[in-house]
């Protein structure tokens, strides 16, 4: 049936050719762009230089763009597993008065988009002297990671049978030895899914750190859309060398994340 | 929170202490202190004010008509071409990691890559609007960008890949067998996919729905770099935004986004109707 040419088939892999094409076509475009001079018109550049990297570099403070950066995500992807893996414990074992309220009231920041609460956080930021500290960058960023934290790691959780901790307590072993030796252990898969697809998520989150970080405590991307958004400030070709710097970034993130998760995880998914 | 006192469950309040901490400190004291902004002005009276000049003044109100333009259609298409892709690619098949792959990227890269990029490949003098002049498609560049269609666009971008995935996880968790059987019974493929496997998909298809149109209507960057800002593509999210950060004024601001939200969940909660009212079954299994 694979080598029939159904035009079914036909109109699949047309579809699927011209998204390809414009998503090279975008990401050629901004390397390109990025390492060349005079291109005009025409389909390639007359020169290729670097030159806009360094002018990126001396324009942008780029070692302090990604230090806070990755300070943003790893500190978020951290905390947030602090938060969420006891509570997605609790959600896979037990039954309690309240859970499915719970549940729902956690589900709450993946709905309601960036912009509504981001607002009045924003404003809470001001209010206690976080706004424009990378603190408060990673404090707002925490908002939309925990909850999908939370949904990734409850199969996981559930996957792993309770006789080995039944088993363990009755050998005379305290909540937290168990929690430490048998639960954590028999879960880094979940850990390590959860924490990779965080990460991917965090690398992109835009609006919530636009509307909180200042100055210094810009990630890239926000710096990214500062330059697009003051179009003509800086030469096009500069503001695509600070675009394949963060495409590097978001790029490795998802090379490495695809070696330990399909892609149909990386969307949030709900029963 | 003293029926799970003492009893084997003890032990369960601390675990989630956390979680409960994160949520009253991070989202619902925000929100409720969001919903007080916008009912008080700035001095701190009460006052409906912020929601009547929302309502009243025509340059604002009509954001919410600009948004769902750009939002609605786009979530339509989205989902409505993910549908059939996730159908013909339910049970794999070769290459299915590089489509995948190329699918997840405009989702990793976010939405101010994918417009800062758009900008120039479909740019007046970009790649597209050359092969199109090659092709002689069209006799001079096509607008794609600075206007509604470079919004809706971005939007299929990185909507698409976010439906279609996610329908891809629903559909290839449906029993095959459902499907055989069908079959069997005499169905033809056509009669398969709505009776069957189309009303399975429902739960999916109505979370993706959501999901995307959650996006699209609270779209800000692409909106931004890609449209018109000042007019045919001002949305909601960029009114909210100049009232607050341009104009300092975060208490009408606060109540612009509070009518976003409200919009959100009355178009998120008809949807669920809807499912509830399509969906009966539960004749999904599990992957594992």
């Amino acid at each position: 049936m694979l080598g029939r040419l159904r035009p079914s088939r036909l109109v699949f892999f047309a579809a699927i050719a011209a998204y390809v094409f414009i998503v090279l076509g975008i990401l050629l475009t901004v390397i390109l762009n990025s390492l060349s001079k005079g291109w005009f018109s025409g389909l390639l550049p007359p020169y290729l230089t670097t030159e806009w990297y360094k002018y990126a570099a001396t324009d942008h403070d780029i070692p302090n763009l990604l230090a806070v950066t990755f300070t943003v995500v790893l500190a978020d992807v951290l905390i947030a597993l602090l938060i969420a893996f006891p509570a997605a414990y609790v959600l896979a074992r037990q039954e309690f008065r309240g859970k499915g309220l719970f549940l729902s009231l956690l589900l709450l920041p993946m709905i309601v988009p960036p912009m509504t609460y981001g607002i009045p956080l924003a404003m809470l930021c001001y209010k206690f002297h976080l706004a424009a500290k990378v603190v408060g960058v990673v404090i707002v960023n925490l908002v939309p990671i925990v909850p999908f934290m939370v949904l990734v790691l409850m199969p996981f959780i559930e996957q792993v049978g309770t006789n080995l901790e039944s088993a363990a307590k009755m050998l005379g072993a305290s909540r937290w030895t168990i929690f430490r030796k048998v639960l954590v252990p028999l879960t880094v898969p979940g850990i390590l899914t959860a924490g990779i697809l965080s990460l991917v998520k965090a690398i992109s989150m835009f609006e919530l750190t636009y509307l909180v970080a200042g100055g210094k405590s810009q990630t890239i991307v926000v710096a990214l859309y500062a330059d697009a958004y003051a179009a003509g400030a800086r030469p096009a070709q500069a503001v695509d060398a600070l675009a394949v710097i963060y495409f590097l970034i978001a790029m490795l993130c998802l090379m490495i994340s695809l070696r330990f998760v399909s892609p149909t995880q990386m969307v949030f998914k709900l029963k | 929170m003293d029926a799970v006192k003492g009893s084997s469950k003890a032990g369960a309040l601390p675990l989630l202490l956390p979680a409960i901490l994160f949520l009253v400190l991070l989202f619902l004291y925000p929100f409720a202190y969001g919903l007080y902004l916008s009912l008080t002005t700035a001095k701190g009276e009460p006052s409906l004010g912020n929601y009547l000049r929302f309502f009243g003044e025509a340059r604002d109100f009509r954001t919410i008509w600009v948004t769902l333009q750009i939002a609605v259609p786009i979530t339509l298409v989205n989902v409505g071409l993910a549908v059939p892709f996730a159908y013909y690619m339910r049970r794999g098949m070769r290459g299915e990691r590089l489509i995948t792959f190329f699918l997840i990227i405009p989702i990793t890269l976010g939405t101010v890559l994918v417009s800062e990029g758009m900008l120039s490949f479909m740019g007046p003098k970009g790649w597209l609007n050359q092969l199109l002049l090659a092709l002689h498609v069209v006799a001079e560049p096509y607008r794609f960008t600075h206007n509604y269609l470079g919004v809706v666009i971005s939007l299929g971008l990185q909507g698409f890949p976010y439906a279609f995935l996610m329908l891809l996880g629903y559909v290839s968790g449906i029993n095959p067998d459902l499907e055989k059987a069908s079959q069997m019974l005499g169905a033809n493929r056509w009669q398969t996919f709505w009776k069957i496997l189309f009303p399975l998909m429902i739960p999916g298809i109505a979370i993706s729905f959501c999901l995307n149109f959650v996006m699209a209507f609270s779209v800000f960057p692409s909106a931004v770099l890609l449209g018109q800002p000042s007019g045919p593509t001002r949305v909601i999210s960029i009114a909210a935004y100049q009232w607050a950060f341009e104009k300092f004024n975060f208490n009408a601001a606060s109540a612009i986004s509070m009518v976003m939200a409200a919009i959100e969940l009355l178009v998120i909660s008809a949807v669920l109707v809807w499912r509830s009212r399509m969906y009966k079954g539960a004749s999904m299994v599990g992957k594992g």
